[in-house]
């Protein structure tokens, strides 16, 4: 079809409109800082950076919330939600921490070790346990594990700290698995996929110099996939710090903060996360201080995932020293 | 002086041919024997643990899963544990899996094409490829509270119908717009590396007819990577359909999709509802409802339609049919 | 024959090579007792340095090695001897088994999940199936066709496998004296004793070959494999390595795989001429080059297949 009929866009039309699509992205992000942080601003206003400090139980505090009327005092707005800060930063570190170590050992299973059958199925295991929808994990955490805990816990355990908090199962431990086996797919996805990117010619070199398999792998491949191990830690931790659904069907409903010192209890006690809280709460939302406070917590989640990519992005930098440029 | 040696006459019978001895495990060092150990049984792990879950929900969902479930409504009877069935959530989720797509898809490409087929200027470029990593790593509950605070907005009564102070703000339009978003970074990074991995001759062969940059894009590069983004959509569709926190907060509690008044298509779209993922929430005995054996089967059902998306994934994979540098009549 | 292949042919280990008389930075240079106290498992006790290329000392035998990818043979019933102090040249043309038996030597086959092989591989007399084979590499080291710095500094590539070898991880202070010599026995240091925590990737092509020849000698190998290690490269810089290797035979014995015919002229003491698997003539490459008692050879020689 040597002629055309009709007269073809001229490239600089077609660049400026799909530029514009483009970056409707761009434009729908800002538009998300803007108006986040506009339906928190009461709570920024009046409460200030004491806001993320300890005022006590943010549950009464949330709970008179939700009964405010239309013109509230400076006071109603009084909160501090330190402990809510505390559970998503517990309960994702300690997630991320186990699902890093699953995460590489499997990875190095995958490409070095497995037999090509084991090898095969393992690519759709993966990919499968990362469709799973959150929800499905919660009613896993909520109808199997939260009342395994419980029977697990026992009554003298419980009476341990029954003046502070009823412990009636589920808590940090279920919590911390369950994000864990939810991000661990991703991060080996990814693990993978960059361990098999790495030049064979590297490896092989490593083994021709006497180094065993295990020993090449980890010298040579793990250390050149650093940045991406990095990205992978970045991505599973903003994952782990946004998710609301698992936290608070498994957790045990109560804003409380987990004393490490109590010993073995304190896998059991339950706890809050930021984004937990906006969803257990967002029925409320009407009520003008509650509604200006979950804003402020959703602003705050905004605010950490954004460090969170910056700050991954900075620790790849140095590691792009030895890299081949790509 | 070396004599020569020469080999025999090639005669291959029968060889006493050895593997060589593997190097033995145990010569290994400790550390390097555990970290072996731990890769196998992390390897294995995974693998049980995916089936303990598929077998988890295959089990008890179909403990109470009865075709009449699914194709009836719910019912707000009494005995909540054995009435009803949930063919609203289905259509629920089919309906914001649909609108999901039909906006992620599209902007999706549109933009990935931008940033690696033209991208200038290059400071643009970059923050655009930001803006997708930074709603990739948006928690859904903040995309949900925008868009509750959005579209509560006068200006957005049709997504949604009018109420006092400005916009209802949920409805299945109002959610599939924000549910996109979980959709769009899986359609742009598929997009963006098929792009990137389809060999420059292709395009330089086309340029070379005359092709502007365009109409080489849009007939040689786009139908080249239709095999990512179908990818890219599958996953992002999967996404779609398995959020729930967008749904609890942007689609109104309502157990039966309700329509709003309206043309037919628009009423039910501007009305409100519920998907299987909030109907599986309201189930549990963290939501209002404590039905667990609908739970299990709502569960069960939204397991199996991941399943198949997954494997149409797979699937999708596989037949691409031949590689590009041996295919492809281009021009015209 | 050109002055420069004479005068490779009529080349004796001077006493002292004009590089050792440098002052190195340590004043009690102990390289023995350094790789001793590094990685004392070193079992080799065998003399590393020959008087002379004539009392050539055998140090890998083959005996009627074959090697089967599957039920393919790749070599067949390979016999051949390779001594200290020489240089022997694989030559022949694509696919005629050469870089497998290369691999063979090292057991580097493995790799290969179908490779199965029948003879036996002699090192000093001991069959290179009983030896662990993350040691044998360590005696029989490799440099590959491409160059394969790691993405480290030249530093940590050169004392690469020294530090992951030792039950103890060494401080860099304990490799910085066997860094400096494997680079300067490579011919490199000079030009980059500037600075060692460079990256090595932004090395050129031939100083990056240099380097991995560095890195393979940092262990004081006793037999060193090369694999076609200048057709990646530029003329200079395959001159170097020519030089180098000229250099190194003293101490090590040297196959090397090559395509190049002129090559294996220059940098040779013997030849082996391989065709489809069959090893077809080994000789000294002067007898080999100009009077070859095979047809093939003569043929191949003279450029009628290649």
């Amino acid at each position: 079809m040597l002629d055309r009929i009709r007269r073809p866009w001229s490239d600089r039309r077609a660049e400026l409109v799909l530029g514009a699509a483009a970056c409707l992205l761009a434009i729908g992000i800002v538009t998300m800082i803007v108006f986040v942080v506009r339906g928190a601003w009461p709570t920024f206003s009046h409460d200030g950076f004491s806001w993320l400090g300890s005022h006590g139980s943010v549950d009464s505090r949330i709970g008179a919330m939700q009964n405010t009327s239309a013109n509230p005092a400076a006071s109603a707005y009084q909160i501090g939600i330190w402990p809510l800060i505390y559970g998503t930063l517990l309960s994702a570190g300690l997630a991320v921490a186990l699902a890093l170590a699953v995460a590489l050992a499997a990875s190095i299973f995958i490409v070095d070790f497995a037999p090509p059958a084991v090898r095969r199925t393992m690519t759709p295991v993966i990919r499968l346990l990362a469709a799973v929808p959150s929800v499905l994990y919660g009613l896993i955490g909520v109808l199997l594990l939260v009342p395994f805990t419980n029977h697990l816990v026992t009554q003298q355990q419980k009476a341990s700290v029954a003046y502070v908090i009823q412990l009636s199962g589920g808590g940090v431990a279920v919590v911390v698995l369950l994000l864990a086996v939810m991000i661990t797919p991703i991060m080996t996805a990814l693990i993978t996929d960059a361990l098999e990117s790495v030049p064979r010619p590297w490896r092989e070199g490593a083994i021709a110099l006497g180094l065993n398999p295990l020993r090449a792998t980890l010298a040579v491949s793990v250390r050149a996939i650093r940045p991406a191990i990095v990205g992978a830690v970045g991505l599973a931790t903003a994952r782990a710090i946004g998710e609301a659904i698992v936290v608070s069907m498994a957790s045990g409903g109560a804003s409380f903060s987990p004393n490490p010192t109590d010993g073995v209890v304190f896998w059991f006690e339950p706890f809050e996360t930021a984004a937990s809280t906006i969803v257990r709460n967002a029925d409320g939302l009407s009520a003008p201080v509650l509604h200006s406070t979950l804003y402020a917590i959703a602003a705050l989640l905004l605010f950490s995932s954004f460090m969170l990519s910056l700050a991954a992005y900075l620790v790849k930098l140095p590691l792009r020293r030895y890299q081949v440029s790509n | 002086m070396a004599q020569s040696e020469s080999a025999q006459a090639p005669q291959l019978l029968p060889p006493r041919r050895s593997r060589g001895r593997r190097s033995s495990l145990f010569s290994w060092r400790a550390r390097d024997q555990a970290v072996f150990a731990l890769a196998w049984i992390t390897g294995i792990g995974l693998c049980l643990v995916v089936a303990a879950i598929v077998l988890l929900f295959a089990t008890k969902g179909f403990d109470y899963l009865r075709p009449d479930l699914l194709f009836s409504r719910p019912s707000a009877a009494v005995n909540q544990a054995q009435s009803g069935g949930f063919l609203d959530p289905i259509e629920g989720t089919v309906m914001l899996g649909i609108l999901g797509l039909a906006i992620a898809a599209p902007l999706g490409v549109i933009t990935a094409v931008w940033v690696v087929e033209y991208g200038r200027p290059r400071w643009l470029s970059r923050i655009v490829e930001s803006a997708v990593e930074v709603i990739a790593g948006t928690p859904d509950v903040v995309l949900a509270i925008f868009g509750l605070a959005l579209f509560e907005l006068g200006i957005f009564a049709p997504l949604s119908f009018s109420s006092p102070g400005g916009a209802f703000g949920r409805s299945f339009l109002t959610s599939g717009i924000i549910v996109s978003a979980v959709a769009i970074p899986s359609v742009y990074t598929a997009t963006r590396n098929g792009l990137i991995a389809t060999p420059r001759q292709l395009r330089e062969a086309s340029y070379a007819l005359g092709k502007t940059r365009i109409a080489t894009i849009r007939r040689v590069v786009l139908p080249a990577v239709r095999r990512d983004i179908a990818t890219g959509a599958t996953l992002g569709l999967g996404r779609i359909i398995g959020d729930t926190a967008i749904v609890i907060l942007l689609l109104g509690a309502t157990l039966r999709t309700q329509t709003e008044s309206g043309t037919p298509l628009l009423g039910l779209l501007r009305g409100t509802g519920s998907t299987l993922t909030s109907y599986i929430y309201n189930n549990s005995p963290s939501g209002e409802g404590n039905a667990p054996n609908k739970a299990y089967a709502a569960a069960a059902f939204l397991l199996l339609l991941i399943l198949l998306l997954n494997w149409g994934v797979g699937r999708i994979g596989r037949i691409g049919g031949p590689p590009i540098h041996e295919e492809r009549r281009l021009g015209a | 024959m050109t002055d420069r292949a004479s005068a490779a042919r009529n080349w004796v280990a001077p006493e002292a090579p004009a590089w050792q008389n440098e002052p190195l930075p340590i004043e009690k240079l102990d390289l023995e007792a350094q790789l001793m106290a590094i990685a004392p498992e070193r079992t080799n006790a065998r003399p590393r340095r020959a008087t002379a290329a004539a009392t050539a000392v055998e140090r890998l035998r083959l005996e009627d090695v074959s090697v089967f990818y599957g039920n393919t043979p790749a070599v067949k019933n390979v016999s051949l001897s390779i001594r200290q102090g020489e240089v022997l040249a694989l030559i022949g043309p694509s696919g005629c088994g050469k870089t497998t038996l290369l691999r063979t030597l090292n057991r580097l086959t493995e790799l290969t999940p179908n490779a199965s092989h029948s003879g036996r591989v002699l090192l000093d007399d001991e069959d290179t199936h009983d030896i662990v084979d993350t040691e044998l590499r360590r005696r029989v080291s490799m440099v590959f066709q491409q160059p394969n710095p790691f993405p480290m500094s030249i530093f940590d590539n050169v004392g690469f496998a020294l530090r992951e070898q030792s039950r103890k991880r060494p401080r860099r202070r304990e490799l910085e004296p066997l860094v400096d010599h494997a680079l300067q026995r490579a011919g490199l240091h000079d030009e980059v004793r500037a600075d060692l925590n460079r990256s090595a990737l932004r090395l050129s092509g031939g100083q990056q070959q240099r380097l991995c020849i560095a890195r393979a000698i940092a262990q004081e190998p006793e037999i060193l494999l090369m694999d076609e290690p200048c057709s990646a490269l530029d003329p200079r810089s395959t001159a170097v390595i020519e030089d180098l290797i000229l250099q190194l035979r003293e101490d090590l014995a040297i196959v090397i795989v090559t395509h190049n015919l002129q090559q294996a002229h220059r940098i040779a003491d013997r030849v082996a001429f391989m065709y489809l698997g069959d090893l077809v003539e080994v000789g000294e490459t002067e007898q080999v080059f100009s009077d070859p008692r095979e047809e093939q050879t003569r043929e191949y020689i003279a450029g009628v297949f290649g």
